[in-house]
């Protein structure tokens, strides 16, 4: 009996056996993909101003304060994606830009307009991150580089992490450090007389170098005549001060609904340095004699912002966006911008946009011969100042499924900006980006 | 230049105003399954700033007093003219 029920135990696990879904083995084993060309991105811009009260002539109106500027901007980015044996997704993105410049306050660091007004600026990027798809996280490292010729340098570092909820939020964090030289770059009448006493001959002379508004220095030979000679042969360094600027930068995203998805973003900036610039001018109430701009060595920044998309129907979106922001040196600003995409196709939209922006001044800003002596910090400079500015533009965008004349061809936008301020500065800004895939 | 609206700072107004519509949107949050986001992954619904709006917002921190919470830098750069 004992033998029959155990032949009919084993006959009923061989056949649950048989019917049993057993895990094959796994022959799919992830293959990683090495990095390979995902992307090509090119972006031009054009950006023309025309206004006065220039920070190097101190606030003054006239000729001596144009502050017209015009910059042409270009940019490539190269995208490379490829996948590790995690199935992770690497992607590494290297930048290339370069601006050139031409600025009328800059002619005027030399006190008879006659310094070069123009410059250029190269900002090499490289950025790397992995996304981990089933975790719903990212982690990314990156690198910047800014030179400007004559005036600074700059590199920036960054590293930054996100993380997906179940909740269709996502929450991600991004530390950055920007360390800048300015190399001290005066106005020709402040530049520091550093005096070398020299022999020549029976005649006693001065030799004092000078930084020209190029960068360029120059040895100015005076006799004891009184008379001047300039010598180019001399090579004295330029000094240079340091600016420090550090950000935590924090954001949480949130899809509310089918159609709406929102952003609060929050960063804490804090930057430590020469802060100023040496070439910026300040006028005194009582004197016709120019100081160089003085500035605290410490600012803490607090901006806050909150973004919410719309979709409305099929094919008009909403987006919005505020952003309120305070710092230690007493300046306080609203932004609110909002953008109406509109698809006229699937794949053609046109977005027309208006920002209206809002400041306080700084607690050491004053116009043209409105400081003091006793005043411990000072600056003319009316990006400082209390203002208020629209901004008002559109944007076109073209995303055909099989390309833009050429299949590689995947996206072009176009976009113009016109921006007024209380200050009576006036910008243009038309950008167009290319988008290879 | 103090911001007000009567007596009460333009800050606190618009403070109060975007705490209240933060608290309201995200009090209606639906679940929302994958193949629901058909809108919300439109190329145009993206939260973040697009490579073309760069040389605006480079424009603009250097014009303007403040700078951040945007997705853009926060430090670094001359700002030079």
């Amino acid at each position: 009996m004992r033998r029959t029920c155990l032949t009919i135990t084993g006959m009923c696990l061989m056949i649950l056996h048989a019917f049993s879904q057993g895990s094959p083995k796994d022959t799919s084993a992830f293959k990683s993909r090495p990095l390979k060309l995902d992307e090509v991105e090119i972006v031009s811009s054009y950006y023309d101003q025309t206004a006065d009260k220039s920070a190097v002539s101190g606030g003054q109106l006239g000729a001596i304060g144009n502050a017209n500027v015009t910059d042409l901007s270009n940019g490539i980015e190269l995208k490379f994606v490829g996948y590790d044996p995690k199935g992770r997704k690497n992607s590494l993105t290297g930048g290339l830009g370069f601006d050139h410049h031409t600025a009328a306050s800059q002619a005027y660091v030399d006190l008879n307009g006659t310094a070069k007004n123009y410059g250029n600026r190269l900002y090499p990027t490289l950025d790397w991150t992995i996304e981990n798809g089933v975790k719903g996280s990212s982690f990314g490292i990156g690198s910047y580089y800014s030179a400007e010729h004559d005036y600074y340098h700059s590199i920036g570092l960054n590293t930054s992490f996100s993380k997906k909820n179940h909740h269709n939020g996502e929450f991600s964090a991004k530390f950055s450090g920007y360390f800048d030289r300015i190399k001290m770059i005066y106005p020709s009448e402040l530049i520091p007389i550093d005096s070398i006493q020299v022999t020549t001959g029976t005649t006693t002379d001065s030799v004092v170098y000078v930084t020209t508004a190029s960068g360029r220095t120059e040895a100015l030979s005076y006799s004891s005549t009184g008379q001047e000679t300039v010598t180019e042969s001399a090579s004295a360094s330029i000094s240079s001060r340091s600016r420090d600027s550090y950000s935590a930068s924090f954001a949480f995203t949130q899809v509310i609904n089918t159609r709406m998805q929102g952003a609060l973003l929050l960063d804490l900036a804090y930057q430590s340095g020469y802060l100023g610039l040496p070439f910026h001018r300040v006028y005194f109430a009582d004197s016709s004699t120019a100081v160089v701009e003085k500035l605290p060595s410490q600012r803490f920044k607090l901006p806050v912002g909150f973004r919410l998309n719309y979709f409305i129907g099929d094919n008009i979106i909403i987006k919005t966006y505020y952003r309120f922001y305070i710092d230690n040196w007493g300046l306080r600003s609203h932004t609110a911008s909002i953008e109406v995409p509109v698809k006229i196709t699937p794949f053609f939209s046109i977005s027309p946009f208006y920002r209206y922006y809002v400041q306080t001044a700084v607690n050491y800003f004053a116009p043209y011969q409105k400081h003091t002596a006793a005043d411990e910090y000072y600056t003319s400079n009316y990006a400082l100042s209390a203002f208020s500015a629209n901004l008002v533009g559109v944007g076109l965008r073209l995303a055909p499924p099989k390309g833009v004349i050429d299949k590689h061809l995947n996206t072009i936008e176009l976009r113009y900006a016109h921006y007024t301020e209380t200050t009576d500065l006036v910008s243009n800004v038309i950008s167009l980006d290319l988008k290879f895939r | 230049m103090q911001l007000t609206v009567g007596r009460v700072s333009l800050s606190v107004i618009a403070l109060a105003a975007c705490a209240i519509a933060l608290a309201a949107s995200l009090a209606s949050c639906q679940p929302v399954k994958e193949y629901q986001k058909n809108r919300i992954n439109d190329s145009e619904m993206t939260l973040s700033n697009r490579k073309v709006e760069k040389e605006e917002i480079s424009m603009e921190s250097y014009r303007e007093g403040s700078s951040g919470a945007n997705g853009g830098k926060t430090g670094g750069g001359c700002g030079c003219n």
